[in-house]
């Protein structure tokens, strides 16, 4: 059942231009950021080489990439996830899950692996840009996987929110601002707790950058992994109950 | 998952009664739109969901459904209860509400096969039953064609395909004809009667004609309530009145109508015409005799029956608001 509604929302992407608009764009945008930091690389390469325990081409080229990867997806994500749940209301088609023998968690789980489908496919097309240089040199693999990894995290945690906002209206540009606004909220909730000059408080635990830093650098801490899962957990939990209110009340 | 289409079979050997209502209810906010609403569906019936809009009709119709949970209440749906037993509840039910629920952006027979696997059709009987689907609903031309690039007519039909595809006991159709042409609309009719005779129907409507045509059973909802719970013969019958028409070329006085034995009450339609009410069996012979006696020149003589229509306004519109139980169908 999770795979038949996950399977529905994610060819339904493919059926708007949007998803392969989202995809063109975002890969044109990061592979001139690769050409541009290839390009860096070889101008500071001869300085590197005298140095000793001097970062490698992972480091230097990929490690940027990822982090620009995650604020453009910031903005790109609450795109992807407004339509989700709000243009099954408002076009009423959610009475057809609604009255089909499946439960709302079912529903809920179906659409986030369908989101998550299309997140896999978003990152292993970006990840193809720094396997190209295998081609010509060697490359830190295991960075390269905490870094996917990484990528997932933080969009399977974009999504889940994202599907929350989307099951709140049926309208799909408040859906949109209003998971922008909750992301970037997350994103930034850390500058307080740097100028508070302390950096163990509990905003910036929150902060979605912080544990995105760290894994990108390729340092993966059961700490960041479960901030990641707890923000899934915590919204499609959401997500199921705001659904099982809304046959309450209308 | 095989399971509960087991029981399913068990269930509704044993049980006739294939919905059950009990005293249900539902507010939004403090506005009561269903107030304390009960009945039952047995087998093979068509069930006709009367009343003016805002009554409430569609409101029972989700909860009934699962769409929309009751403030109040129990729904059994072949044994199952909807609360208790969602999921095999649900298996038993085909929905199709006010507005088709249906993809724009799929072809029919895609949006169909995405239908079959939500209500759980094994894999390899998907082919089988959208075929089907497809030639009760006379979907067969236009398979291959976008759902948004379809009449409202064709939206309507796949709507229904949608909520037959399962071969569902029960089949609930929330205004099934609305937005569709003549030819449509008797089609749709058709279709229903079909449906009726191997599986349970439940229709609401505010066309009366509609009723008279397709349903056994009849239940008028006013502001949230039942007022009338009866045969759509019943009603019929209600409807024979003792009212006469009649036209004189040379009309009497109203008064000497009015004396006739057995005459009720007597109204002016215009000069000539005049309406009668009446109670003794043979007043129409005693009004010819009478007229031929007296030169009134009788040439116009239309037994009235209060149609439907009269009855339907009649209960929704007066005030009292006690139930009129008929003969259950």
């Amino acid at each position: 059942m999770i795979l038949t509604i996950a399977r529905r929302e994610f060819s339904s992407m493919f059926l708007s231009p949007l998803a392969w608009v989202i995809l063109a764009v975002i890969q044109a945008i990061l592979g001139y950021m690769f050409l541009a930091q290839i390009e860096n690389f070889y101008i500071i390469q001869p300085q590197l080489a005298h140095l000793q325990n001097t970062p490698g081409v992972t480091d230097i080229i990929i490690a940027p990439i990822f982090s620009l990867a995650a604020i453009i997806l910031l903005m790109i994500m609450p795109l992807v996830t407004m339509r989700t749940l709000a243009e099954e209301k408002k076009n009423r088609t959610i009475n057809l899950l609604f009255s089909a023998p499946i439960s709302i968690t079912q529903l809920v789980l179906g659409k986030f692996t369908g989101l998550l489908f299309f997140i896999t496919i978003l990152t292993g097309m970006l990840m193809l840009m720094p396997l190209s240089l295998l081609l010509g040199t060697a490359l830190d693999l295991g960075k390269l996987l905490a870094i996917f990894i990484a990528m997932l995290l933080l969009l399977g945690s974009f999504a889940a929110i994202g599907l929350y906002l989307s099951s709140l209206t049926d309208n799909q540009t408040i859906a949109a601002v209003s998971t922008f606004g909750a992301l970037l909220m997350l994103w930034i909730i850390d500058w307080v707790g740097d100028s508070l000059g302390d950096s163990q408080s509990v905003i910036n635990y929150l902060s979605l950058l912080k544990h995105h830093q760290a894994l990108v650098e390729g340092v993966i801490n059961t700490t960041d992994v479960a901030y990641y899962l707890l923000i899934i957990t915590l919204f499609l939990g959401l997500t199921i109950r705001q659904l099982d209110g809304d046959r309450l009340q209308h | 998952m095989d399971t509960p289409t087991d029981t399913r079979n068990d269930h509704s050997r044993q049980h006739t009664t294939l919905v059950a209502v009990e005293n249900l209810s539902r507010r939004y906010g403090d506005a009561l739109a269903v107030d304390n609403v009960s009945f039952e569906l047995r087998k093979g019936e068509v069930l006709g969901f009367l009343g003016p809009n805002g009554a409430g009709k569609s409101t029972t119709m989700q909860m009934i459904c699962g769409s929309l949970a009751p403030s109040a209440g129990q729904i059994t749906i072949n044994g199952f209860d909807l609360l208790d037993k969602p999921i095999e509840a649900k298996m038993n039910i085909g929905y199709l509400p006010e507005n088709p629920p249906v993809y724009r952006e799929l072809t029919v027979d895609e949006y169909l096969t995405y239908c079959a696997r939500l209500h759980r059709i094994e894999r390899s009987k998907i082919s089988a039953a959208l075929q089907q689907a497809r030639e009760h609903c006379g979907l067969g031309e236009v398979r291959q064609r976008l759902i948004g690039n379809l009449s409202k007519g064709y939206q309507q039909r796949v709507g229904i395909a949608q909520a037959i595809i399962h071969q569902p006991p029960v089949v609930i159709l929330d205004e099934p004809t609305v937005g569709l042409d003549p030819i449509q609309i008797r089609e749709i009719r058709e279709l229903i009667k079909t449906l009726g005779e191997d599986r349970s129907v439940i229709l609401s409507t505010h066309i009366l004609p509609e009723v008279q045509a397709t349903c056994d059973r009849v239940q008028i909802i006013k502001r949230g309530q039942l007022v009338y719970n009866g045969s759509t013969e019943e009603l019929g019958r209600q409807g024979q009145g003792n009212r006469l028409q009649a036209a004189f070329a040379n009309p009497p006085e109203a008064s000497l109508l009015a004396q006739l034995p057995g005459c009720v009450s007597v109204d002016n339609v215009d000069g000539q015409r005049v309406t009668l009410s009446f109670e003794s069996a043979d007043f129409a012979r005693t009004l010819v005799e009478t007229s031929v006696h007296n030169g009134w020149q009788l040439y116009e003589l239309i037994p009235q029956n209060s149609s439907l229509e009269d009855i339907f306004v009649e209960l929704t519109t007066s005030d009292s608001a006690a139930t009129r139980q008929g003969e259950a169908a």
